[in-house]
């Protein structure tokens, strides 16, 4: 299938082309048609999957022209297994988020084409191969999800989405000079990123130290990494909730990825070098994180606070650089984005309600709206962790790759293993258990809202139960990453 | 016919779905599907059992997993303990959804109910039936969620709620050990099945710790000392689900745990000794608070700590045969009691002893199966709790140590002092509340009746008339088994010493002023020192996070840009429009430029 990666970048913005023709005041049409190219990106996805090769780690479905011959750059496409699963989350997600955008009812037009344009933009972060793309894609999520803060957020959107926009720039322009770099270490010069990973042992061990760094610093922002998260709680609580859904779902996954990606194959030694104080980080992420979310008043900056507290297991799991710790961390990742992405969903169903988030004002919703009550409860068990849902299997093969690198640092996250079940039991009885007062009125959950939910809680449900079902995928990938190391 | 074992938590699991997903439209008729769900499993249970006189064994369903490059496979286990287990499990459970038919009639979720039970049913099910520890954690979390939902299912009442936080909490504490038992088991001895538990070979320090760390899961689980607070709180949920979860099958997987783990403990006495003596610790504390509980419930959680407390002891000692033996007598008897005192409840609709009396004329059929189990429990011969209960006292006696025989002993007599002292207050004597007690329903008192003909007769499994059919199931490679006829007659002798004593000082039960023991009536105060060591620090700790988050790490970002706006104000003055100092600024920054240039080639060189 020639071209079919770049046909899954550039759908969605097609699908922009297609909406920037509609004439703004028919906005059934112009959700219609972001729905549908969603819909059309989600199942070439698929498609995508269905003939992905398991057993090789190599990149497939290869595309590669020269763009710009004179500075070396190439517009290089790829897909392998530790890039497939994220790819299918960002269509996921992307639709879903997509089908809930029935609360923004300001510029509907302009909301979609930004919204069309940051799809391109995550898509290509993942499918990339060379770096300059890389960088490209990468600051093309930037200035959308800057728009989409910016104009259809809260009241304080404006300091939010400035906050969010020059913190990953600042990271962006460290990048940007780390990409210089490791082109002129690498003989022949190249952007091409199979062939940095393979040459990787050209770069000195002190060079590779701090180009880690420098690309250490830009994914630690977009991750976030303690302490470079301040952010991402204003992002959330501004953000409108299909928004907020792609932040977490997706966004946050540029970073990990990115480590996995860039760090990890790039500089190994950098990386050995640089696991411990990572793992001392990914703990400090679970163990703050959740300390941080427990003692929040509002709502959406709990779970903004309890994504934190997550990263932490992928950057356990990064840290672990063994094969555990990278499935766990891919795997984390994967799930992170289908349970948090529905955690804010459900923020989102009873801000619609309440118009509020403070966790004061609830209570008792579970005789209410039992249904509400049924998936909060459901994605809480999944956040905290339960065994059986998908969450716990890349927990626990996150901290077991830990464990077997450093266990005293595995033993220390245990700690922030009862901070995230008191975290999310405490949301359970203070949203829904207690009696219900002065909100008896509030209608349960609607159609469309349950049928967002549904494929998440499938996907939690089934991951749980057969976490083959997405690790088939990244296995060659990532007994191929470790053994660059 | 051992190979069909996997299905049997199959068909509760899907009564669960049924009832999550179409609850609303059975109604009534959910509890039918799943009681049925459980019967069918209860009857493969039989099925297995029967098929286990040809031997049993272990099969592997599907590669599930791969951990550091181990597989772990979706295994099933079928021995005598876990068919033991099934057994129980199936039996009680199925009893237990008929009698809370009755018994959680007309509440406005009953078909939440029915589908919380059947989820725990298929979880507890799923925990005794696979083979290696893995999997085995997953069902056991699943079994600690069901029992959270269930006691913290009036959700209304504050006090349930909380409740259930702090049973999930609690456990999940143990949990957490049993997690970093399992890494460390996987990382050293390099396999979590049951099977190789007696095989492994790692450095005798670190499999202690391992084995230590899995039992601190099951002191969790079996609420055994120091992790013991949460039981007696989860007296909130229904009383039915305190039979089922908190008395017979749940609470007992910590024990369970043990036993499946044994050659694990045995191969390093520390271990043993450990097991035995917090079992030990948590026998007598838990007894001794039984003697000054007022609330039935709250009675009965306490003799479930301490009844669990002495299965850890036996097997602690050693006893493995009467640790095991004691957890299916213990099954059927405690069900039966939190059965009758829900029934009790159900008639008077209170729950402290005090404000009951004169029930056993109104109330025949509750008063004399609470009797039978009391007695069972008490271990007064030949009801089922005397023969297992003999094995444990055994076994400590066999095993050597004065101090963990004493507290045996002890245990053996508060429990009958305690039960007696229970039976006197609400069966017997004047009524003393304003209440019209009736006996309950026959969809009450049927299950009542079967678990009474349990605990009376189950004991002779493991008596010399049935030759030890007990001990010679649950392990056979022991040998010849005698019952020791002396520590029978010593045993029957301590349990009718508690009685007296209580008969004695009936008169004094209820002009008993409190505050005479404050220590043991407050519950030796763990909940206030928890409350004041973990509970309390934990808020401050996270209120404390977050205003560091806020004032601190934000606060450097937003003086980062302070700093970089303040910064641009301040150069807006070094723009003189005077060329002569431009040309100086000039000659400075080339003059800068050679000495980095120059010192970062010497850099440079020396990398």
């Amino acid at each position: 299938m020639p071209y079919f990666l770049t046909a899954i970048i550039f759908m969605p913005l097609l699908g922009a082309a297609l909406i920037a023709l509609i004439p703004a005041a028919q906005v059934r049409s112009i959700r219609l048609t972001a729905v549908a190219f969603n819909t059309a990106v989600l199942a070439a996805v698929v498609v995508l999957g269905l003939n992905f090769n398991r057993h090789t780690g190599l990149m497939q479905c290869l595309e590669d022209r020269v763009w710009i011959p004179q500075a070396g750059i190439h517009y290089t496409l790829g897909v392998d297994g530790i890039s497939l699963a994220l790819v299918f989350l960002t269509a996921l997600i992307g639709l879903l988020a997509a089908l809930a955008s029935g609360g923004i009812v300001k510029r509907v037009k302009e909301y979609f084409l930004v919204y069309q344009v940051l799809m391109t933009g995550l898509l290509g972060t993942f499918l990339a191969l060379d770096l300059v793309l890389f960088y490209i894609f990468w600051e093309a999520v930037l200035i959308p999800m800057f728009f989409l803060i910016g104009i259809w957020g809260g009241p304080r959107r404006e300091y939010a989405a400035w906050k969010f926009f020059f913190y990953t720039l600042a990271g962006s322009v460290v990048m940007l000079v780390g990409i210089l770099a490791v082109y002129f270490s690498v003989t022949p010069h190249s952007f091409n990123m199979i062939e940095i990973a393979r040459s990787s042992s050209m770069i000195p061990g002190g060079v590779q130290a701090v180009l880690f760094l420098m690309f250490f610093f830009a994914f630690a922002i977009k991750v976030p990494v303690f302490p470079f998260h301040t952010w991402l709680p204003d992002a959330h609580v501004e953000a409108p909730t299909p928004v907020s859904v792609i932040l977490a779902g997706v966004l946050l996954k540029m970073g990990t990825y990115g480590l996995m990606r860039i760090c990890v194959p790039f500089f190994p030694a950098g990386a050995v070098l640089f696991a411990f104080p990572l793992a001392i980080l990914g703990a400090v992420n679970l163990i703050y994180g959740a300390f941080a979310a427990f003692a929040q008043s509002d709502f959406k900056k709990m779970i903004a606070y309890s994504s934190v507290s997550h990263m932490g297991f992928v950057l356990l799991g990064v840290a672990a650089l063994n094969v555990t710790g990278f499935n766990g961390a891919l795997l984390e990742m994967f799930n992170h984005g289908v349970i948090t992405g529905a955690m804010f969903l459900l923020v989102g169903v009873i801000y619609d309600r309440a118009h509020t988030r403070e966790m004061s004002a609830f209570g008792g919703l579970a005789s209410v709206m039992p249904r509400y009550a049924f998936f909060l409860t459901f994605m809480s068990l999944a956040s905290l962790g339960l065994p059986g849902l998908s969450g716990f299997i890349g927990e626990f093969l996150a901290l077991a790759g830990t464990f077997f690198r450093f266990p005293s640092i595995a033993a220390v996250s245990a700690i922030g293993l009862i901070a995230l079940v008191a975290l999310f039991l405490v949301i359970i009885k203070k949203v829904l258990w207690g009696k219900p007062a002065g909100h008896a009125s509030y209608p349960d959950m609607n159609a469309v809202e349950i049928s967002v939910m549904l494929p998440l809680v499938a996907l939690t449900l089934c991951v749980g139960f057969y976490p083959q079902m997405i690790l088939q995928f990244q296995t060659y990938a990532v007994n191929a990453l470790v053994g660059l190391l | 016919m051992v190979n069909i074992a996997h299905f049997i938590p199959v068909f509760p699991f899907v009564a669960f779905w049924l009832n999550i997903i179409f609850g609303c439209r059975l109604g009534v008729a959910c509890a039918y599907v799943s009681v049925g769900a459980s019967a069918i499993s209860a009857v493969l249970a039989v099925l297995v059992f029967m098929g286990l006189q040809a031997g049993g064994g272990s099969y592997v369903l599907t590669p599930w997993l791969s951990v550091n490059g181990h597989p772990i496979s979706l295994g099933i286990i079928v021995d005598s303990l876990t068919v033991m287990m099934l057994l129980v499990v199936t039996i009680v459970g199925t009893l237990i959804q008929i009698y809370s038919i009755g018994y959680m009639g007309g509440d406005p979720r009953f078909t939440r109910y029915f589908a919380y039970i059947s989820l725990f049913m298929s979880s507890m099910l799923g925990l005794v039936l696979v083979d290696n520890l893995f999997l085995l954690y997953i069902f056991w979390e699943g079994v600690g969620l069901c029992s959270c939902l269930l006691v913290a299912f009036w959700y209304e009442k504050p006090a349930a709620a909380a409740a259930g936080i702090k049973a999930f909490i609690t456990t999940r504490v143990g949990d957490t050990g049993l997690l970093l038992g399992i890494l460390l088991l996987m990382s050293v001895g390099h396999s979590l099945r049951f099977a190789d538990m007696s095989v492994i070979s790692a450095p005798e320090p670190l499999m202690v710790l391992a084995a230590l760390l899995i039992f601190m899961g099951a002191v969790g689980k079996s609420a055994q000392f120091p992790l013991h607070v949460w039981l007696p709180d989860a007296m909130e949920g229904p009383t039915a689900v305190s039979a089922l979860i908190h008395a017979a099958t749940m609470v007992a997987a910590g024990v369970y745990l043990v036993a499946r783990c044994y050659p694990l403990f045995t191969a390093h006495p520390l271990a043993l000794q450990t097991v035995a003596v917090i079992g030990a610790i948590s026998a007598v504390m838990a007894a001794s608070i039984a003697c000054f509980a007022n609330d039935i419930k709250k009675v009965l959680a306490y003799s479930t700590i301490s009844q669990l407390g002495l299965m850890m002891l036996g097997l602690g000692a050693g006893g493995y045969t009467g640790g095991t033996f004691h957890l299916m007598t213990h099954a059927f008897f405690k069900a039966l009691l939190f059965l009758g005192a829900g029934s009790v409840i159900h008639a008077v609709h209170t729950q402290d002893i005090r404000a009951m009396g004169g029930l056993f004329n109104k109330m025949k059929v509750t008063s004399v199966t609470f009797i039978i189990g009391a007695l069972a429990l008490a271990g007064v011969a030949p009801l089922s709790g005397f023969w297992s209960k003999d094995e444990i006292l055994t076994a400590v006696w066999q095993h050597g140590n004065l101090g963990l025989f004493i507290a045996a002993v002890t245990t053996s007599f508060l429990t009958a002092f305690y039960m007696t002292r229970l039976i006197l207050l609400a069966f017997f004597g004047e009524s003393r509340g304003a209440h019209k007690a009736h006996e309950s329903p026959a969809v009450m008192t049927m299950p009542l009746v079967i678990l009474a003909f349990f605990a009376l007769f189950l004991g002779f499994a493991g008596s010399p008339w049935a030759h030890h059919a007990f001990q010679r199931f649950i392990a056979p490679e022991e040998g010849e088994v005698a019952l020791d006829l002396g520590m029978a007659v010593a045993s029957t002798v301590i349990a009718c010493a508690g009685i007296l004593t209580a008969f004695l000082l009936r008169g004094k039960f209820l002009g008993y002023k409190e505050g005479t023991c404050a220590l043991i009536e407050n519950k030796y105060y763990f909940d206030e020192i928890y409350d004041a060591l973990f509970v309390k620090p934990f808020h401050r700790l996270a209120a404390a996070v977050a205003r560091f988050d806020q004032v601190r790490v934000d606060g450097v970002v937003n003086g980062v840009s302070r700093c970089v706006q303040e910064l641009a104000q301040a150069s807006r003055s070094l723009q003189t429009g005077l060329v002569e100092n431009y040309l100086l600024a000039q000659a400075g920054g080339v003059f800068v430029l050679i000495v980095v240039v120059t010192l970062v080639g010497k850099l440079c060189h020396i990398f």
